[in-house]
């Protein structure tokens, strides 16, 4: 075994307030962010990792020595890895509205010295954006590469339609433009579960009971997207965990994983924050915004290697397909692969020797 | 390669091109060194599109046989399709296809009239192997094999017109029109800049 490389997570508190797409301010916002590799003095070899749904900062390597799981891209990042830390300087913050280090509901409203709650502006997509902006220019990058899976993607997506002067190559992964009408219904049975529970209280329950339950059903639903019958049949099958119980416990292995995803989600995850990202991914619309989606691409000046996986229902390749063919017709440089793939929407977080093999290639070209 | 060497020349430069099979892009990283077109690739295979990703080239992974709707009208000076018409499912959708998304479109294809191959099957009686032709009958992907007075018929039914014809032989090539059955006797491969 290689040594553990340890990384701490630093922290980045703008010095203006962030002027909404709600039209609302924000002010005091800190971003949590992590930093791999050197940058070099033309600010030109960054790589702009922007993270899925429940992500954070922490994308590659240790936090400490006795750390048992690496950064969630630790597959990806690093040494001679696709996005190679000896040739970029790898960047990841955590999104707007997050709670992990990054300014969101969960943060102390400066105005109340109580967390924010409901209270928070309701973020879009290109509100994270704005909140990256700084970062990156803080960090003193004039030229990069941005890379992102899931929603992620999304945020790729929108540097290069935002930011055509920074991004040089824009990867999108296991994404759409915009989130299916199926999407968006299952984000609303999640919100709805957590809006639900008994400990919601509007949002303010950072001072007793979280709404636990409704938080773990949201992610219990949210991994039924995450998969794919296939996925399911290969997981579990209709296997039991023992004997039928005759009662309405866990009886099945699909729903013992699914229990205990969501029961150790509550941990880790604030309910509110998920309010507000899902809201977030459900809102996203290039499309719409600029009438088509190749008026969106029209200004960009990126080249885009677009990778989708076969089985991923969530974000399917026909969704893919649409931004590649709008990046061609605008004679836009891109590529797009589809890779085979059993394990539906989570393939991008699982097949990383393939995708690997593909982001080098186009990084090399 | 020859085949490449005469397509390479056929391009003008600085022209946008759509390879079609393009494999691993070796043909379109020709173009792009020496006539500095712009364009992109389409490839079925994975292995293929990682390999041409590599040489920097644009690649689209596709299959031909789904059309090229993505592609708007008279997009590219040229869609090549070099060596892949025989093996599609089903080459007069590909064809039509080209001839509506570029303006000049070029086709190469191994002429299965060649005396070589006529011999091979005429003497050996079994379906004819040749460098052009490597697989077995079971194994091989060249599904729709046709010979060059073939093309002529398919293209004079749908008013294709033929831009230039050019034949290729033990590695030498001829241009423009020889008497028909001769050419269609001794060109082992076809290459034709066809538009509409």
């Amino acid at each position: 075994m290689e040594d553990k490389i340890i990384v701490k997570t630093k922290y980045f508190k703008l010095n203006k307030p962030i002027k909404l797409e709600c039209q609302k301010e924000l002010s005091d916002i800190e971003v949590a962010y992590e930093t791999y590799g050197e940058l070099n003095e033309a600010g030109d070899n960054a790589i702009l990792i922007l993270h899925a749904l429940t992500a954070d900062a922490h994308a590659a390597h240790y936090h400490s020595k006795d750390d048992k799981k690496p950064g969630w891209w630790d597959t990806m990042i690093g040494d001679n890895k696709a996005f190679d830390t000896k040739k970029y300087f790898v960047i990841c913050s955590n999104i707007l509205g997050g709670c992990k280090g990054t300014t969101g509901p969960s943060s102390i409203n400066p105005n109340t010295g109580k967390p924010y709650a409901l209270d928070f502006p309701v973020i879009t997509i290109e509100d994270m954006i704005k909140v990256q902006k700084e970062l990156i220019d803080f960090l003193g990058v004039k030229k990069m590469i941005v890379v992102g899976g899931s929603m992620g993607g999304m945020q790729a997506l929108e540097w290069s339609i935002s930011h055509p002067d920074l991004v040089k190559s824009t990867i999108i992964i296991a994404c759409a433009p915009r989130l299916s009408a199926q999407g968006i219904a299952f984000n609303a049975v999640a919100r709805n579960a957590i809006i639900s529970d008994k400990n919601f209280n509007n949002g303010n329950y950072y001072e007793g009971e979280h709404p636990e339950r409704g938080l773990s059903i949201a992610r219990m639903v949210g991994h039924i997207t995450y998969l794919c019958e296939e996925a399911m049949h290969n997981k579990f099958g209709r296997d039991f965990k023992d004997k039928p119980s005759f009662d309405f416990g866990v009886d099945f292995q699909v729903e013992s994983y699914l229990e205990y995803q969501g029961r150790i989600f509550v941990d880790r995850f604030d309910a509110n924050s998920y309010l507000y990202i899902t809201k977030a991914v459900d809102y996203y619309d290039p499309t719409k915004k600029y009438g088509s989606l190749e008026n969106a691409f029209k200004n960009t000046n990126s080249r885009f290697l677009i990778i989708s996986f076969s089985s991923d229902w969530l974000f399917s390749t026909e969704q893919a397909k649409t931004m590649v063919n709008a990046l061609v017709k605008d004679n836009k440089e891109v590529s797009f692969v589809e890779l085979k793939s059993a394990c539906g929407h989570d393939a991008f977080l699982i097949e990383w020797e393939k995708q690997t093999k593909i982001i080098e290639s186009f990084l090399k070209g | 390669m020859l085949n490449y060497r005469v397509i390479v020349d056929l391009v003008e430069e600085n022209s946008k091109i759509l390879d079609l099979g393009c494999g691993s892009g070796a043909l379109f990283k020709m173009l792009t060194d020496e006539k500095k077109v712009k364009g992109v690739g389409v490839e079925i295979d994975e292995n293929c599109v990682i390999e041409a990703l590599e040489k920097g080239l644009s690649v689209i992974q596709g299959d031909l046989d789904e059309g090229l709707k993505q592609f708007p009208d008279k997009s590219f000076d040229y869609a090549i399709l070099n060596q892949t018409l025989q093996s599609t499912n089903n080459p007069e959708f590909v064809i039509e296809e080209m001839l509506r998304v570029a303006k000049q479109s070029i086709v190469s294809f191994p002429n299965f009239a060649y005396w070589k191959v006529r011999f091979y099957l005429f003497f050996k009686g079994k379906m004819p192997k040749s460098k052009q032709l490597p697989y077995e009958w079971y194994n091989t992907p060249n599904i729709h094999l046709l010979t060059v007075n073939d093309f002529f018929e398919f293209c004079k039914k749908r008013d294709i017109k033929i831009e230039k014809s050019i034949y290729l032989t033990r590695r030498k090539k001829r241009s423009g029109f020889l008497i028909k059955t001769i050419t269609n006797f001794f060109s082992e491969e076809v290459i034709f800049i066809i538009k509409k």
